[in-house]
């Protein structure tokens, strides 16, 4: 039986952009790094594949932060946006019908969690997680509420940055990413030992929502726009190449 | 090789963290009235074909110590060796079957369990049929870049002993790193060890 090989073959990740396994400036990776090498091997179907969501599983509330925890006639407290952009591959071909979930902490920096110590108080009207499914361009938009920065145990006094993360999964399960969003002219940014994991200022300024003022609702709330990118897939990107322009 | 600029660059990855919960299993947290259930926690939504099997184990430190924060997700074939994917152009697929399974280990014991089925075999580029294989992704407080890994069953040595991943790819003896182990009838065992002697092989694919 010949074997029917579908559209595949994903850029290779760049493991020099991405955090090394172990950075020690953050402690939690210093025992739980692998040591040994990644190995690698030409990509199969098991890697080419992934799960699909259609968009029947979103709720009507699901991206929405400031509403999808609060009582009746409640909103959850803190400084209203909106967090959106576009989910493109690395030939910049946007990524419809994708799965994108997020979560952060309260607008004072506590998470809704079972191990979270931290003093600040909880919102009962904010739980902190939300989830949507890019449109047939790419896009996607969340409302919530800009989340605190908060200390950590670490060094002595760390303080992350506020920020968001993000769960993506685009059409191949190579593609699997999480990542986290920082928020424009935070100061906390360059001082945070997670961001610093990152060896390229390029790389940090790729995970900064930028204020878009186009895009904001007045008298209601600011807009952060923040684009993801995922791996590229090289076949089809040929493919279209010879057939298109 | 193609190069791509810094501006279209994969987006750089960074932890999950320690409440990746409240995003990817809010119902696991106790937030029980945003989702109807927590994606992933439910493979066979029908009767299924094929054997069906619980996968579980625990995934450990450089210090010997369960992590009781981490989140895996597997991506499997149904027992036919279908992918439940639009991109699976080879046949129908289970369709009881999601083959994508999520799970939050155990916060007391780091215990995590997949309900799922024995996959089918796969072939790789070249058309060989590899052996029965489930991919592996563990994201966690720690770890920058989910892990990826692929696990294999003890109990499939012919199809083991001929697959080219278990035999040339990787070192022989770290190639049991990647078995999950057979206790039972339908029950196996499948440790991750982040480091040490026992370091489970992950992949860069």
């Amino acid at each position: 039986m010949k074997s029917q090989t579908p559209a595949g073959s994903y850029l290779k990740r760049d493991r020099s952009w991405h955090p090394k396994a172990l950075s020690s400036p953050y402690k939690s990776s210093i025992f739980r790094s692998p040591q040994s090498k990644l190995i690698s091997f030409p990509a199969t179907l098991s890697e080419e594949t992934g799960p699909v969501f259609g968009q029947d599983l979103i709720g009507k509330l699901d991206n929405n932060l400031i509403h999808n925890y609060a009582k009746q006639g409640h909103t959850a407290i803190g400084s209203r946006i909106i967090v959106f952009g576009r989910l493109i591959d690395e030939f910049e071909r946007p990524i419809p019908n994708s799965l994108i979930e997020i979560w952060q902490a309260n607008s004072g920096g506590r998470y809704r969690h079972i191990n979270e110590t931290y003093l600040a108080a909880l919102d009962p009207n904010f739980g902190g997680c939300g989830r949507t499914i890019t449109d047939e361009n790419g896009n996607y938009e969340f409302a919530t509420i800009m989340p605190g920065p908060y200390p950590w145990p670490n060094g002595p006094n760390d303080w992350r940055p506020a920020h968001i993360h993000f769960s993506i999964f685009g059409d191949a399960f190579s593609q699997r990413l999480i990542t986290q969003m920082y928020f424009e002219g935070d100061p906390l940014i360059q001082k945070c030992p997670i961001v610093s994991t990152l060896k390229s200022k390029t790389a940090v300024q790729r995970l900064t929502g930028i204020l878009d003022m186009a895009k904001t609702v007045p008298m209601d709330s600011l807009a952060y726009k923040f684009d993801i990118v995922i791996r590229g897939n090289q076949q089809t990107f040929f493919e279209n190449k010879t057939e298109g322009s | 090789m193609i190069q791509i600029s810094d501006n279209f660059k994969e987006s750089p990855s960074q932890t999950a963290g320690p409440y990746v919960h409240i995003g990817c299993t809010p119902n696991f947290t106790g937030m029980k009235n945003i989702y109807k259930s927590d994606l992933g926690s439910l493979m066979k939504v029908g009767p299924v074909k094929g054997e069906e099997i619980t996968l579980k184990g625990t995934i450990f430190d450089g210090n010997g110590e369960p992590l009781k924060d981490a989140m895996l997700e597997i991506w499997q074939a149904d027992s036919t060796g279908m992918y439940n994917s639009p991109k699976e152009i080879r046949g129908k697929p289970d369709p009881n079957f999601t083959g994508w399974g999520r799970c939050a280990v155990n916060l007391k014991t780091g215990l995590y369990k997949f309900d799922t089925v024995k996959p089918g075999r796969v072939p790789n580029r070249e058309g060989t049929l590899q052996a029965p294989h489930i991919t592996f992704w563990i994201v966690a407080r720690g770890i920058n870049v989910g892990l990826q890994t692929r696990v294999y069953f003890s109990d499939e040595i012919t199809y083991n002993s001929s697959d080219p991943i278990l035999t040339e790819i990787v070192e022989p003896k770290r190639a049991k790193t990647l078995l999950a182990l057979r206790q039972g009838k339908g029950l196996y065992k499948f440790d991750i060890h982040l480091q040490g002697q026992q370091e489970t092989i992950f992949f860069d694919i």
